[in-house]
């Protein structure tokens, strides 16, 4: 009889302390599934971020490593350098990525480093309590930004659309972004992770795939609601797809992944 | 068979060291006086094939260290003072993970950028955990160009046995004179300790292994403190390790380290020459530091010379137990003390 579907094997069967809602389970347990058909459990080693995925380590059965908040894609260079053969995963928030790390951030894509990073972009610090991200749209509110995020009168910067920005360096050769608010963007995303995966494991370059993500409990909406807001409010500014396939011809995958 | 001597910079003969050593892994950020040692590391790990990465920051190379001693590689990096500030956030986190790895501070005067002369500067953030929370780690001063070369290539041990940073602090003149050195051969990579905790070739191992700092429960998080502690006593049995000369009959008793010990020994002939009861007692582990042997010298009288406004002088009242009269004589901002400045100094104390 064919498994059609079951818990995967790299993903222990334990309750997570994410809240009702939250995107990074569904973010756990794609990875998961695909780390299980490509068969690299064994091999398989995350950096695990500073932030509310600081419990991914955990929830994973596998090897981790956990590093100060945004110096993730440093730890990660070093991990994949010392063991090639290993597929390894930086999980990073927006905060990691894009605020305190974004210069680890951009000189690991930029050395076209051998790891995928997976971003989960929710567009507010969730760990720490509702505070205004890298990601935060204008006008969004968050405990820094009480009248919305304003990037003119009170100079808080614009959103930074991390994948467009990094999509200039010659070491980027995947980058694509997707969701978890709909199983059709579920599904998708699932394929950009697979083929993100592959190419590591190909040794293409630097492979990033980001997420947008709901947070209700820090956006002060219900989780049903929240899916609404990715799609009414984040999508239309970060949109999805892949932003950057620089990768060498191979069988599409992602195409495989949906049938 | 005697060992061919080469003369070379200080700087170079620690990288040299180090690649003997079986370094695996090298991450540094260029800043002078140690340059000269990241430039031999792009060369020499490069054609052994190892890894070698020129980071973005010391912040970055700190924990791509981190990272590598993760995987239970033999990893090092290298830098100076300010340089080494940045790093202490990756040594606080290697401290807290039981991460091994080797540090260099080849250091210079500060605060700030400071100058980018020999300086001591760096002994209290070296020696007390200069970063944040509860930890120390070893600390290992060379005074001469063989002695950073020794030093270096046992740091890897030391690190990797006890599971922690293990410095190597250094000055500007150590890394930039030139001196004869010889090296022990290539360490046999069979000689290792076994790092059943690293991350990677898991081969149907049925626990994971996570590297972490992370407690979020106090009780738990207080016990693992305290065993992190119960080491660190056993470490101070064993690590200590000090030079001393004409201790015994000493009237007075300099103490220094590194390049101020080497003026120190020279101004102590000197002072030997004048009939001067004058000895020298020269720490070579700062952490953990050589105080029972200090405390055995208990009542001596003492001179502390830095090349700070006054570090290492904090110890050595310490633990002389207040039972001793402990002067100081220091020079900064890059200026380095010389023989007949410590030995006017010495007549001074001694009225002769």
């Amino acid at each position: 009889m064919e498994l059609i579907y079951g818990h995967p094997k790299s993903l222990k069967p334990i309750q997570t302390k994410y809240c009702p809602g939250c995107g990074h389970g569904v973010i756990h347990r794609l990875i998961t599934e695909v780390i299980d058909e490509m068969g690299m459990q064994q091999k398989s080693i995350i950096l695990n971020p500073v932030g509310c995925s600081i419990w991914a380590s955990i929830y994973f059965d596998f090897d981790s490593v956990q590093v100060p908040h945004g110096r993730t894609p440093a730890g990660a260079t070093a991990v994949k350098r010392m063991l090639p053969d290993h597929l390894v995963i930086c999980y990073q928030g927006d905060g990691d990525l894009a605020a305190i790390g974004t210069a680890e951030a951009v000189h690991a894509a930029n050395r076209g480093e051998k790891f995928t990073t997976i971003f989960v972009n929710n567009a507010i610090y969730g760990m720490t309590g509702g505070q205004m991200a890298p990601t935060t749209l204008v006008g969004q509110k968050a405990t820094t930004a009480p009248y919305g995020r304003d990037p003119d009168e009170a100079g808080m910067g614009y959103p930074i659309r991390v994948l467009e920005m990094l999509a200039t360096l010659a070491g980027t050769k995947y980058l694509a972004r997707g969701a978890v608010n709909n199983a059709a963007n579920v599904r998708k995303t699932k394929g950009y992770i697979k083929k993100a995966f592959e190419a590591q494991m190909r040794g293409e370059g630097s492979s990033i795939v980001e997420i947008l993500s709901q947070c209700p409990t820090n956006w002060a909406i219900s989780p049903v609601e929240s899916v609404g807001w990715v799609e009414s409010a984040m999508i239309p500014f970060y949109a999805l797809g892949v932003v950057k396939d620089e990768l060498a011809p191979v069988a599409d995958t992602v195409k495989e992944a949906s049938k | 068979m005697a060992l061919e001597k080469r003369l070379m910079k200080g700087n170079e003969a620690i990288g040299e060291a180090a690649i003997r050593a079986g370094c695996d892994a090298y991450f540094g950020y260029p800043i002078t006086p140690q340059s000269e040692l990241i430039a031999y590391m792009a060369k020499h790990m490069l054609d052994a094939k190892r890894v070698f990465i020129q980071a973005e920051s010391e912040v970055s190379a700190i924990n791509m260290v981190y990272g590598a001693g993760a995987t239970g590689a033999r990893a090092m990096t290298s830098s100076s003072s300010p340089g080494v500030s940045l790093k202490q956030e990756g040594i606080s986190y290697a401290c807290g993970a039981d991460v091994p790895m080797v540090v260099v501070n080849v250091a210079r005067s500060g605060p700030g950028l400071g100058g980018i002369s020999p300086a001591q500067g760096d002994y209290f953030q070296s020696t007390r955990g200069g970063g944040h929370g509860d930890y120390y780690h070893i600390v290992l001063a060379p005074k001469s160009v063989q002695e950073a070369a020794d030093l270096t290539y046992e740091a890897f041990d030391l690190a990797d046995e006890w599971r922690m940073p293990a410095m190597i602090l250094a000055d500007g003149m150590i890394g930039q004179m030139m001196e004869g050195v010889s090296f022990p051969e290539p360490k046999d990579p069979a000689t290792r300790v076994a790092k059943p905790w690293a991350v990677g070739n898991r081969n149907g191992r049925k626990d994971v292994n996570h590297v972490d700092s992370t407690h979020l429960v106090p009780e738990e998080f207080e016990q693992a403190l305290h065993a992190r502690y119960a080491r660190y006593e056993e470490m101070k049995k064993v690590l200590p390790r000090f030079e001393e000369h004409f201790v015994e009959d000493a009237d007075l008793i300099l103490t220094a380290y590194g390049t101020s010990a080497r003026v120190c020994l020279g101004a102590m002939q000197m002072a030997r020459k004048l009939g001067l009861k004058v000895g020298l007692f020269r720490p070579i582990t700062l952490w953990p530091y050589p105080e029972k042997r200090l405390g055995e010298l208990e009542g001596k009288r003492f001179l502390a010379v830095e090349m700070s406004m006054g570090q290492m002088v904090e110890d050595v009242r310490l633990y002389t137990h207040g039972k001793s009269e402990v002067s100081f004589y220091g020079r900064c901002g890059g200026m380095i003390p010389t023989e007949e400045d410590v030995l006017a100094e010495i007549r001074k104390i001694l009225k002769k």
